[in-house]
């Protein structure tokens, strides 16, 4: 290898070239005010095209109109109202769905039986409508609360038998025959290894059950209830009060992203190890 | 601790993977068992640890188990196995925790394990946060926390770079010189049957079934010494010979099918 290089040496007669940089693109880079300037570009169309009078404020009223209502709603004591009824609801009907879930899905993966008894039973009834069935549950239980808590619950239910079987499938079969070959108990590897190891699917199954969760409570109390966001929804659009109703739609998308947030921190608390 | 492996066959479905097998493991032996890929090998391990329960056939130990061994016969795994979520104390704590003993024996075991494989600084350490060649050290400090009687280790080092299997059988080789452990080590790496094997075992291809047992006379404290490498190279092309005619036969069959 010489001391140094020529600045442009001739090899054979053809003069060296620089290697052409070729690895460039298909990274994701991070852009953190993007997401921001692209949302407050899409209110400025908004409130731009509502001021010019392209976008009638009827049927679309302007960004400041619906936070007028919103702060509306906060100081008259609506807002606590509406949300209170709707998170309790959402509260009692997925911590049911998703304990009895769990404990059949647990079942499921664990006891063959159960297994072949559960997989027919929960693939007839999880593609039905949950919501076609609220004026059941209402015969049955009411058009009380009861109602609301079955039709969630039971919307939560199925999705986390299936999110619960199948985490505790993708356990690595590995470690349970590590610990079979130490001799651990049956219990011992359900508690250290099976539930642990099913826990981030487990997990996953709760973000998709939350959102079901928020689609049903608007759909139940559309159908029948005095409070909660998605009969206040419901109750602005009657009234013609667009600003009302898109206020009470930023609530509930607010809503899913508090739910969301509250899902990622739980992750990062209990997944930290991945 | 003896091993006996009588007439062992085993099935998977209409698949035959072992047939016929017998072998026995002396106390303080370490059996390496090769063949080609697909021949039973881990299988028989699984079967002599008592997780695979064969088709026919008996595997039966003898001997005392010693004081203070909580799991006569013990796995050495090649992917590891410990548990991401928990750190590497933990990982071994996991297997005395169904054991009723002081608390003051398990933090002992605990120690001597970590310690005795340089990993006592790491001990809070979660697996994601360390090398494979700690892993498995982990894996190894697991093993030694039971004070096993036999282990039966199924290619701890084939997930492995070279410069780390060199090391980890320097650590093996001062463990079973400590120990002196009955060790059934299956691998498809002839220099580490060679470096660490009193017996090599190779497995014909496909129903798995005993080819040849050859012994490695040369006393494995002297294998790295340059006298002893005429002998060694001799077995070497003796057992590749073996394997190769096997693993070509086993590639053949697998086009034809």
């Amino acid at each position: 290898m010489p001391d140094s290089l020529p600045v442009n040496p001739l090899v054979n007669g053809v003069s060296a070239q620089p290697v052409r940089f070729r690895g460039g693109g298909f990274t994701v880079k991070r852009h953190p005010w993007a997401a921001l300037a692209a949302f407050a570009a899409l209110l400025a169309v908004w409130e731009g095209a509502s001021r010019l009078g392209l976008a009638s404020p009827l049927f679309l009223p302007p960004p400041s109109a619906v936070g007028r209502a919103l702060a509306g709603m906060v100081t008259d004591g609506s807002l606590w109202l509406n949300l209170k009824a709707s998170l309790g609801r959402i509260a009692v009907g997925w911590v049911l769905g998703t304990l009895g879930g769990m404990l059949v899905g647990f079942a499921m993966g664990i006891f063959s039986t159960a297994r072949a008894v559960g997989v027919p039973l929960v693939s007839a009834f999880f593609p039905i409508p949950k919501i076609a069935l609220l004026p059941l549950f209402i015969l049955w239980f009411g058009i009380g609360e009861p109602s609301k808590f079955a039709t969630i619950g039971f919307g939560v239910f199925f999705p986390t038998v299936i999110a619960t079987c199948s985490a505790i499938d993708s356990v690595p079969r590995n470690l349970i025959r590590m610990a079979q070959s130490f001799g651990l108990p049956w219990r011992s590897i359900l508690r250290s290894i099976v539930l642990p190891g099913a826990l981030p699917g487990i997990l996953a199954g709760f973000r998709i059950t939350a959102s079901i969760a928020l689609i049903l409570v608007v759909a139940a109390e559309m159908i029948g209830a005095e409070y909660g966001i998605g009969a206040f929804v419901l109750m602005a659009g009657n009234l013609m009060q667009t600003d009302t109703l898109l206020a009470g739609v930023l609530v509930l998308s607010l809503m899913g992203l508090a739910i969301g947030t509250v899902l990622s921190l739980l992750e990062r608390r209990l997944l930290n190890w991945r | 601790m003896r091993l006996l492996v009588s007439d062992l066959t085993h099935r998977y479905d209409d698949l035959t993977v072992l047939d016929g097998i017998d072998l026995a493991l002396a106390e303080g032996e370490i059996l390496a068992v090769i063949g080609p890929s697909g021949c039973g090998k881990s299988t028989l391990l699984g079967i002599a640890g008592g997780i695979v329960a064969p088709t026919a056939g008996s595997i039966r130990v003898e001997g005392e188990v010693p004081d203070g061994c909580l799991n006569p016969i013990t796995f050495i795994f090649q992917d590891f196995a410990l548990l991401p979520w928990r750190t590497v104390e933990d990982n071994v704590a996991l297997v005395l925790e169904h054991h009723p003993l002081p608390a003051a024996e398990r933090r002992e075991r605990i120690e001597a394990g970590l310690r005795g494989m340089g990993l006592w600084e790491f001990r809070k350490a979660l697996p994601k946060q360390l090398s494979g060649g700690m892993r498995q050290r982990v894996g190894i400090a697991r093993a030694l926390a039971v004070r096993p009687a036999m282990l039966l280790l199924d290619e701890p080092l084939s997930a492995l770079d070279a410069q780390t299997r060199e090391l980890l059988m320097d650590d093996f080789l001062e463990l079973w010189r400590r120990e002196k452990t009955t060790a059934l080590y299956v691998t498809h790496n002839l220099d580490e049957a060679l470096r660490l094997a009193d017996r090599v075992c190779v497995l014909s291809r496909r129903p798995g079934r005993i080819r040849e047992m050859v012994t490695i006379e040369e006393p494995r404290e002297r294998r790295q010494e340059p006298s002893a490498q005429a002998h060694l190279a001799a077995v070497r092309e003796r057992l590749w010979h073996l394997m190769k005619a096997e693993a070509q036969m086993a590639d053949r069959e697998i086009a034809r099918a």
